[in-house]
């Protein structure tokens, strides 16, 4: 933490909460300076960490405080968070996964922005739904990834391949791009966040619904994906590949296209060799839309109950941090799409190799639209019937009829 | 363990305690609290929303219901079962074959022992992280060496099958627990007198019957131990797990310590993952108390 309150109450302190230790609730948090504001995230790697303090310092300065940053590992950011909110340390910002953002707002541990005066009625469709739950918009997103189709250029001119648009395109593509130790096609389908994140777009572009995994179109998505395995156009190794690896697996050359998202674009720039572009996820039929999810981060302001006076200040960083320009200079830079239209059209000017992101989030959808704080029971469902289905421990009817029965069977149990 | 005196009456016996007690606190605090924390915990909702209201309300026998009912836990207790059981057996086995190996010197025998003992420094996640490459199925180096001496004709999906990701973790945990099994048994070598032997073989009994007539049971006490302490830390097994294959595929590789893992912090669902965590203490108590009756029954003889 960077608060320094005076040594004897800070150890004092310590030690009462370590005798009452996680739930005593109230009463141990530190009193923070007037004048210090703390945002916590997950920029734990550089560049990021530089630029984020570089917008904070600007944002302090026009706020008139000090801004600092506590960065800790992504996967750590929930259970220390919580850890802080049981001894009501929250700092000041908290900046939330967008499927992590329902369970904490649920548990009333967010404030609404617009009771702070941040306005809604500019936001994009997607700026809204990721950082909304249950109506209220807790979350400002500054900017957001999704998924699209990168493809090794140099690979498919030389077998005479144009970037798949269909399903049926990129069946064919994928075989054909097949040969010589080199798979067509490389997806993550890992049982965790990255495997579900990288199904969405097939399920959804097909409409089919988390809600109903048992649908024959939801069933059909994962079997199209399953095909893909069955053929050897994809590796049989995708369900033990990270969204790294398979960013991996294609700077090494094996495999000729890979699902990914734009956040692999420092490593994808170490290798200029790489003739590489981007186009949208392939839809089943010509003339469908690609629904991929919408991923990223949005800052947040938790309750503060003893100091309330210092949510607004909070706010106005986070509305400072947010505005389209300081969007478009963050997404620039670290390779995600604005969330306002006009810092997106910006975007693509500046970077047009980036530019179907653009499109595609524009259709994205978010993963707690519909779920809200019950995602991780839907995630670790579909996670679990993807690994079956590629497998072949089940066939992709079984595991999406599992899927479903055990969602509802979860979900009535918490009823 | 000798019998306590009954109540402290000469002023050695306050100091006797005051040298207990910080022990005593150390464990009441750090190991008795969670323990009691976690049994409470496993009968309570405790959920994500307990962190804010820092209302936990009991359920009675809501999480163990929901955890039974869960086919994950039996397949992970069935996998933690075959891994503990799959690796014990190839650590003692090799460990055990190694350190009779060593325990006859030859020229370069300790430069070859301390080598033998690199999987040990070696933390388990960057163990996990090298052998998830070594292992994989198109550009792993296992694979390519198999092919190359025409051992397989085809890549063997190590990590990728669910037939055979779980044997792939046992082997890889084997590898790491060799050098433990086999330091622990060559000190144990070392203490039984070459008369013993030397006598055996005067009256003669050939290798074998030397080995298990003699060597094994004046072995007896360290083979214990080498196999509960094994036992307890194979059983809770977890980062390997993560490293390799995150519990998969298709929870192939699912153990009770996975499970808690994602139960408590991947579903925050604390109190179910209380439940499984409960019993893996149970059961790593079951076998510390084995362990310690064969200390005892040792410090008596």
């Amino acid at each position: 933490m960077h608060h320094h309150p005076p040594p004897a109450r800070h150890s004092a302190c310590a030690a009462a909460c370590a005798a009452a230790l996680v739930l005593a609730g109230a009463g141990c948090a530190a009193e923070r300076d007037p004048n210090v504001y703390t945002v916590m995230n997950s920029s734990t790697d550089e560049p990021y960490h530089t630029w984020d303090q570089e917008a904070m310092d600007s944002c302090g300065e026009r706020v008139g405080v000090e801004v600092r940053q506590l960065s800790v590992p992504a996967d750590q950011l929930v259970p220390k968070a919580l850890r802080m909110a049981s001894s009501n340390a929250l700092p000041d910002i908290l900046s939330l996964d967008g499927s992590d953002l329902p369970q904490f707002a649920a548990a009333g541990g967010l404030v609404p922005l617009e009771d702070l005066g941040l306005s809604t009625e500019d936001l994009s469709e997607g700026a809204l739904s990721i950082g909304s739950h249950g109506g209220e918009y807790y979350g400002a997103a500054r900017a957001v990834n999704s998924l699209g189709l990168f493809y090794d250029a140099d690979a498919l001119a030389e077998a005479g391949v144009e970037p798949p648009r269909t399903w049926a395109e990129l069946r064919t593509a994928a075989a054909e791009l097949t040969g010589g130790g080199r798979y067509g096609l490389a997806i993550s389908a890992l049982a965790t966040e990255d495997g579900v994140y990288q199904f969405l777009p097939w399920l959804w572009s097909n409409g089919g619904d988390e809600r109903e995994l048992d649908s024959p179109e939801s069933v059909a998505a994962l079997e199209f994906v399953a095909s893909l395995v069955e053929e050897g156009s994809v590796s049989s190794s995708v369900v033990n590949w990270t969204q790294a690896d398979v960013n991996d697996q294609f700077v090494a050359g094996n495999a000729a296209m890979m699902v990914n998202g734009p956040w692999q674009l420092p490593v994808l720039r170490e290798h200029p060799e790489l003739d590489w572009a981007v186009t949208e996820i392939p839809v089943p039929g010509a003339g469908d839309t690609s629904v991929a999810p919408i991923g990223g981060t949005t800052f947040t302001v938790p309750v503060n109950a003893q100091d309330p006076g210092r949510e607004r200040v909070a706010a106005e960083i986070v509305a400072c941090m947010t505005t389209p320009e300081a969007q478009l200079d963050w997404a620039t830079k670290g390779s995600n799409v604005p969330v306002d239209p006009e810092a997106a059209e910006g975007y693509r000017a500046a970077v047009p190799e980036l530019a179907p992101f653009v499109d595609q989030v524009r259709t994205a959808r978010s993963r707690t639209e519909h779920a809200g704080t019950e995602w991780s029971t839907y995630s670790q469902a579909i996670g679990t019937a993807v690994q079956a289905a590629l497998t072949g421990a089940a066939s992709p009817r079984e595991a999406m009829e599992r899927a479903q029965a055990r969602v509802e069977a979860e979900l009535e149990g918490r009823s | 363990m000798t019998t306590a005196a009954t109540a402290p009456r000469r002023p050695g016996d306050l100091a006797k305690w005051l040298f207990v007690a910080p022990a005593a606190l150390y464990m009441l605090l750090f190991f008795g609290y969670p323990l009691v924390r976690n049994v409470v915990m496993s009968f309570q909702d405790y959920t994500f929303a307990t962190y804010f209201t820092g209302e936990a309300p009991f359920n009675g026998l809501e999480n163990w219901r929901a955890v039974l009912a869960n086919e994950l836990f039996g397949a992970s207790l069935w996998h933690t079962l075959l891994f503990t059981v799959g690796s014990l057996a190839g650590q003692f086995g090799i460990g055990m074959a190694l350190a009779v190996f060593f325990h006859r010197r030859f020229p370069l025998s300790g430069l070859m022992r301390s080598l033998l003992l690199l999987p040990w420094l070696i933390p388990m996640v960057v163990a996990g992280t090298v052998w998830r490459r070594i292992l994989d199925q198109e550009t792993g180096v296992l694979n390519e060496a198999l092919q190359a001496l025409r051992v397989t004709s085809a890549a063997v999906p190590w990590l990728s099958s669910p037939d055979v990701a779980l044997l792939s973790v046992v082997l890889v945990n084997i590898w790491i627990g060799i050098p433990f099994n086999m330091v622990i048994l060559y000190g144990g070598l070392q203490e039984i007198p070459a008369e013993l032997r030397e006598a055996a073989v005067l009256d003669g009994a050939g290798p074998l019957r030397n080995f298990f007539s003699v060597t094994l049971p004046l072995l007896r006490p360290v083979v214990t131990v080498v196999l509960v302490l094994g036992f307890m830390s194979t059983v809770k097994i977890l980062d390997l797990i993560l490293a390799l294959t995150n519990g998969g595929p298709a929870h192939s590789t699912e153990t009770l310590g996975t499970l808690t893992y994602q139960l408590s912090f991947l579903q925050l669902d604390f109190g179910q993952g209380a439940v499984v965590g409960n019993v893996l203490i149970l059961v790593s108590m079951v076998f510390a108390v084995v362990y310690l009756r064969a200390n005892r029954g040792g410090v008596a003889r």
